[in-house]
């Protein structure tokens, strides 16, 4: 006598915004009728942090961890207990995506240190001889278009040995001329970032150039706060011993789910950074940072 | 079930790991109990829960879904892998996630959401395969859009195979579980740890995630490129997404690979074979995604496409937009270029500029060059009218063009000891195809420009040999002394002239340069060609030229190209390692020059022909030689030139038949030779035919057919001689016509087959006596009787043993046809031959149970019939036959008589022997025949003898095994020559021949 149960979102993205009603139905598939004692279904939004082990010790940050911010729940019951008749069954369901007071929903972001993530979840309890069946399915909450208009603040840069900083070793780094601009540092989320980088002159080969997407993440806690950097991604954009003085794109889609619109909130910040690497043939790595705004228009 | 035992451990290792990072990943089999090794309190609990699950439920419910520690559980049951391996899981889903399931790494394992609509959209394998065949038709359609005259890529892909070899080691270094380092950094993340266990899960099904194939000789290395192709098919027919992208991920990367450099092309056609399939396996399952509830039109549009399908493919793109290499990314986005159609209008149009530009970033100037051709090629595929990103392509490519010469590239061929002329060849399939696609029906004025901008680089000989061999034949051969121009010019640094002017050639090998130049052409072009040292490399390139000098020039110039190649081949045997080139070089001549008296007239091609040392080349130029020459040849000729040209040629294909010749390859020398002879006529000398008869006899004598040809010709000689005197010969002719007789006789015997010897006989005994010759008639005819005891009993015909009885019977009845026009020879008795047919007959040890004999028997009757005419029925003009040398003499005819009655006696006798054994159809049917004979030839008049008939008629129809139809008509028949007044006896006989009634 088996069953299941299954959530499906009529969206095929499942992406939804403030505001919209998420829609979607129930499926249950048995063969036989089944006796149940009660269908239920809830709706979460929840704020994860994790405080990192970096930052605050391997045990209070096992221990420590900070409570979930709620950003919305809500819960219906489905279906009063009873019994379903064999076969597959569908059972609508509609929730409004709607904040109770001045919260904010955020944006879906799946993090290192921070997690924003919505959930519905439909639980049918049973007798006590059977299993309780439930189901959980993600859905994708994508925060309200920016009204302000976008500048897109373009910079240019150029790296010679002199420009950099952090130089950790003794010796003169090679010479070598690289330049290039970025279209934009605020960032369109759903946009890729662009510009050009070119190898004017290099004595020692390049070996690679890469573009490191990095994710700043700041938690609030009761000792302070914790900021952490880690790599969303890393891609490369050229390899080998590139033509000098020939522009060379920069390109790169920003990952769904792993990034969202710079966050900052009193808990919790999430901030978006592009390195490009430049790697050259005898391992010395060479690394521009531009911090990145992101939006969503 | 040793690799089975180490998938097994595998596993446990990689469970391991997962229990340590406090997350348990509860899968099946072996890896359960391992696991409670692990971890003995969750062994006990677990135990607890089974037994427990015993007791309470009767149904068998999945395993993890009782675990105590549930809450805190991944419980991915959707266990694919476990369904690939045969066992039965139920994948009944209860999943309760604390840590958040990560969209991105959940359609790693190909259970992602949308995979998961995909699945319930229907049964997928099979609207697959379904889909595929259907997309073949589309994809045939639109090469259809591109059009026949563009040469496809499947047709230069043997090509490159083909030329770009080695014998170096290679090695394939797959890293199937590369995507480890695209996870978040920080190892104690959640999401990350996750993503890696299931990558390594996925690893784990590879067998180790590093797999470096070292010592590969070239044909492993294709032989796996090919396996791995076959698992990409089957990972996607088993609906593992996820690997296939990894597989195709990783062939890529081995195109970054430039060890081996000289098998660079073939690797590159090798992996882009995947890159296809790749392509076409996301194609249509997106199309397929779209095609319910109709299939999708060809030209569908962005709106037919459902958002399920939308967003299947929008995940592709951005899962290839992670890949962290520059160059699977550049090369997997390429190969679903087409997916782009799914998604907007403008998708194609806005990605190929954007991977164009893409490709800059690759260092290696071979591996960017290889990248354009592979975007070039998808893009002529895909979207055939955006021609600017060809160009834009080309034009890069020129930018980068100094790298080839730079110091990278230099230290790198010095590293793997590649001299650089070899390495500029490299990039010849791939500039020559981006050329290829930007020539396809381009206007006149954007070839000049490209010509123009060749030119600007310092007439780079790479590009400038590209650039002839993609544009069409009719640009390059109207500028042609342009390009002869600019291929002086060019600087010869590293790329060889000579392929310069062997690419030249072949353009003008099809098109026709200005008339007024064409003798420059030549000049120009031979006076570089014939400094060419390297006899491999002169031949290539003079071989090209060869085609327009014939098509242009007269034999004159063709004789001195032939003769500086003879001058080139010569030294050191160099034509040894030349013989494709120089057959080729054969074949373009004889294309040409169909006049053989030109042809031979050549001094120097029968010196080249020459060349050709080995026996099995030489005897294949002389065959098409001669199968030229037979179609070419329709007039007869005595031609001394051609005479012995041909006569040289036939010999050395004669010459090359030994006794492991096979039967069919002799045939068909046979077959050319025997055309040879027919054409040669040297008109009223018939003695000089005759002595050409006689030399080629000597030449020829292992080929028996075209001994028969000879003997043949050399009868038809006879009989021409025949025909000009009118019958009678003057004493010259007499002599002649022995001599040809002579001929014959003396070379039938050299035959092996005895059929041909027999015939043979016979039809120059007829010629001989239609000559009046006699004693050599005499002589043929007792040859063939002393012959015939050699006869088998059976045959080979086309290689099926056959009884040789009816060839023999038809034999005889000839003979015995023959027989009634050759007069009796003097100094032997009174039908001398006829006797010595029939004893000879008689002593044949012929099959037990055949009537062969008495059938010869009945036969030889009517030519005994006929013997005993006043006059016979035929006879050859200025010969006597019997009629008139015994002129009806009593004793002549007693003894045929004589003779008959034997005959009759003995057929009567073998008769009575059928009655006794159970023959009586044979008894019956030989009855009704010799009963014929009477009828037809006998004197029915004497009493004796038709009583005889009227026996045999009742003999005959005795057991009913007469055909009744056939009584019936002979009845007819008699009756109807019973009312001629000369043969009113027959009406007795009818009354007394009774017809059999059918009770």
């Amino acid at each position: 006598m088996s069953v299941t149960l299954d959530l499906r979102l009529k969206r095929a993205n499942k992406v939804y915004h403030e505001g919209e009603t998420v829609a979607g139905v129930i499926v249950l598939v048995c063969k036989e009728p089944l006796q149940h004692h009660g269908i239920s279904l809830s709706m979460e939004g929840q704020v994860n942090l994790q405080l990192s082990s970096k930052s605050v010790g391997v045990f209070e940050a096992f221990y420590n961890s900070v409570k979930p911010i709620q950003l919305i729940s809500s819960n219906i019951e489905v279906a009063k207990p009873g019994k379903i008749p064999g076969g597959k069954t569908e059972i609508p369901f509609e929730f409004p995506l709607q904040t109770k007071g001045n919260k904010v929903l955020y944006e879906t972001y799946h993090g290192v240190f921070v997690n924003i993530q919505y959930t519905l979840r439909c639980d049918m309890k049973r007798s006590l001889l059977a299993k309780d069946l439930s189901r959980n399915c993600e859905f994708i909450v994508h925060s309200q278009p920016q009204k302000s208009k976008v500048v897109p603040t373009p910079v240019n840069f150029k790296i010679t040995p002199d420009t950099l900083q952090n130089t950790r070793e003794k010796g003169s780094p090679p010479k070598f001329l690289i330049r290039g601009h970025l279209d934009a540092t605020n960032c369109v989320i759903s946009q890729p970032l662009t510009g050009e980088v070119v190898v004017e002159s290099s004595d020692v080969p390049v070996k690679s150039i890469e573009l490191q997407l990095v994710r700043v993440e700041t938690c609030g806690c009761a000792e302070g706060y914790a900021r952490d950097a880690t790599e969303i991604q890393n891609i490369q954009i050229a390899e080998g011993d590139v033509c000098h003085g020939l522009s060379i794109p920069i390109y790169m889609v920003f990952p769904r789910l792993f990034t969202c619109p710079t966050l900052e909130t009193t808990n919790f910040k999430v901030e978006f950074e592009v390195n490009v690497v430049i790697v050259l043939h005898d391992d010395h790595l060479i690394t521009e940072n531009f911090p990145l705004k992101l939006c969503r228009v | 079930d040793e690799q089975k035992w180490l998938r097994c451990s595998g596993k446990m290792l990689f469970s391991i790991k997962i229990l340590k990072s406090s997350r348990f990943h509860v899968s099946r089999g072996c890896f359960r109990t391992h696991a409670c090794n692990e971890n003995t309190a969750s062994f006990k609990t677990n135990l607890r829960a089974e037994q427990q699950r015993c007791r309470c439920e009767a149904s068998p419910v999945e395993f993890g879904e009782y675990h105590p520690l549930k809450p805190i559980m991944v419980t991915d049951t959707k266990t694919r892998r476990g369904a690939r391996k045969g066992s039965t899981s139920s994948s009944s889903s209860s999943s309760s996630s604390v840590p958040p399931s990560d969209p991105l790494s959940s359609m790693l394992d190909g259970t992602d959401p949308l995979s998961m609509f995909a699945a319930a959209s229907g049964s997928e394998s099979h609207a697959t395969s379904h889909s595929s065949s259907l997309g073949r038709k589309k994809r045939e359609k639109e090469e259809e859009a591109v059009g026949p005259d563009f040469e496809p890529w499947s047709s230069k892909r043997g090509e490159i195979l083909s030329r770009f070899t080695t014998t170096e080691k290679l090695s394939i270094n797959l890293f199937m579980g590369s995507e480890k380092g695209k996870a978040p950094s920080p190892g104690t993340s959640a999401v990350s740890e996750k993503v890696r266990t299931r990558l390594e899960e996925l690893d784990d099904l590879e067998e180790g995630s590093q797999r470096e194939l070292l010592n590969l000789s070239q044909q492993d290395y294709a032989n796996r490129i090919e396996e791995l192709n076959q698992s990409l098919k089957e990972a996607w027919s088993s609906d593992q997404k996820v690997k296939a992208l990894k597989i195709v991920i990783q062939c890529s990367k081995l195109l970054s690979d430039t060890s081996v450099i000289q098998f660079y092309p073939s690797k590159f056609v090798l992996i882009t074979d995947i890159l296809d399939t790749f392509g076409r396996l996301v194609f249509d399952r997106i199309w397929t995604m779209c095609s319910d509830p109709r299939p999708l039109p060809d030209n569908f549009t962005v709106e037919d496409v459902n958002d399920t399908a939308k967003e299947t493919c929008l995940n592709w793109f951005f899962k290839i937009a992670s890949i962290r290499e520059l160059l699977p990314r550049l090369y997997v986005e390429a190969a679903i270029l087409k997916c782009n159609r799914f998604l907007t209008k403008s998708g194609i149009q806005e990605t190929l500029p954007r991977l164009t530009a893409m490709i800059r970033g690759i260092g290696d100037p071979l591996v960017a060059a290889y990248a354009r051709a592979y975007l070039c090629r998808i893009g002529m595929e895909v979207a055939p009218q955006l021609k600017d990103n060809l160009n834009r392509n080309f034009f890069d490519l020129l930018g980068t063009f100094r790298q080839i010469s730079g110091e990278t590239v230099r230290n790198q061929l010095v590293l793997q000891r590649v001299e650089p002329p070899e390495y500029l060849t490299l990039y010849s399939p791939a500039i020559n195809w981006i050329l290829q696609c930007i020539a396809y029906r381009a206007p006149e004025p954007l070839l000049t420009e490209m010509m123009e901008r060749c030119k600007t680089l310092g007439n780079n000989a790479l590009l400038l040999n590209s650039v002839m061999r993609a544009f069409r034949p009719e640009f390059v051969a109207a500028r042609a002394t342009d390009f002869i121009g600019m291929i002086k010019d060019c600087d010869e640094s590293g790329f060889p002239k000579h392929l310069l002017f062997g690419s030249l050639g072949r353009s003008l090998a099809c098109a026709d340069p200005p008339e007024s130049e064409r003798l420059t052409i030549l000049n120009e072009a031979w006076k570089v060609i014939t400094k060419v040292r390297s006899p491999q490399d002169y031949i290539n390139c003079a071989e090209v030229w060869v085609e327009f000098t014939c098509r242009h020039f007269t034999k004159r110039e063709v004789n001195t190209v032939l003769a500086d190649m003879i001058k080139h081949m010569t030294p050191d045997r160099a034509f040894e390692d030349a013989y494709p080139q120089l057959q080729s070089v054969i074949q373009k001549i004889l294309t040409y020059f169909h006049d053989f008296s030109v042809l031979f007239s050549m001094e120097r091609f029968l010196p080249f022909l020459d060349m050709f040392q080995k026996d099995s080349v030489r005897v294949e130029v002389c065959k098409s030689i001669m199968e030229v020459f037979i179609k070419h040849q329709v007039e007869l000729t005595r031609d001394p030139v051609i005479l012995n040209a041909m006569l040289h040629i036939c010999k050395t294909m004669h010459d090359s038949v030994n006794a492991l010749t096979l039967e069919d390859e002799k045939r068909s020398l046979s077959l050319l030779i025997i055309g040879f002879i027919r054409v040669v006529s040297f008109g009223r000398d018939f003695e000089q035919q005759l002595s050409f008869c006689v030399e080629a006899r000597a030449t020829f004598c292992n080929l028996e057919p075209v001994l028969v040809q000879l003997i043949h010709t050399v009868n038809q000689l006879a009989m021409e001689t025949r025909r000009v005197m009118r019958g009678s010969h003057s004493r010259k002719t007499a002599a002649f016509v022995r001599a040809c007789a002579a001929y014959s006789f003396i070379t039938v015997p050299s035959l092996s087959s005895i059929f041909s010897r027999l015939n043979l006989y016979l039809l120059s005994a007829q010629v001989a006596l239609a000559n009046q010759c006699l004693s050599q008639a005499d002589a043929f005819l007792k040859a063939a009787v002393g012959v015939l005891p050699e006869v088998p009993r059976s045959i080979s015909v086309e290689g099926k043993l056959r009884s040789s009885e009816s060839f023999l019977l038809d034999f005889i009845n000839n003979f015995l046809a023959t027989l009634l026009v050759v007069p009796d020879h003097p100094e032997h008795g009174v039908l001398y031959l006829v006797r010595g047919l029939l004893n000879m007959v008689q002593d044949y040890t012929w099959e037990d149970s055949s009537d062969a004999k008495v059938r010869v028997y009945i036969s030889a009757l009517p030519l005994l019939a006929a013997m005993s005419q006043e006059s016979f029925l035929y006879s050859i003009p200025e010969v006597d036959s019997n009629e008139t040398l015994y002129g009806g003499d009593p004793k002549f005819l007693s003894e045929i008589n004589k003779l008959c009655e034997t005959l009759i006696g003995q057929i009567l006798d073998h008769l009575k022997a059928l009655s006794r054994d159970d023959s009586a159809r044979r008894q019956s049917a030989l009855a009704f025949s010799l009963f014929a004979v009477l009828l037809a030839h006998g004197e029915l008049r004497n009493n004796k003898l038709s009583q005889l008939a009227v026996n045999l008629w009742n003999l005959s129809h005795k057991h009913g095994h007469c055909e009744t139809s056939m009584s019936v008509r002979t009845l007819e028949s008699i009756k109807h020559q019973a009312q001629q007044p000369d043969t009113a006896h027959l009406s007795d006989t009818v009354q007394r021949l009774a017809l059999q009634s059918r009770t």
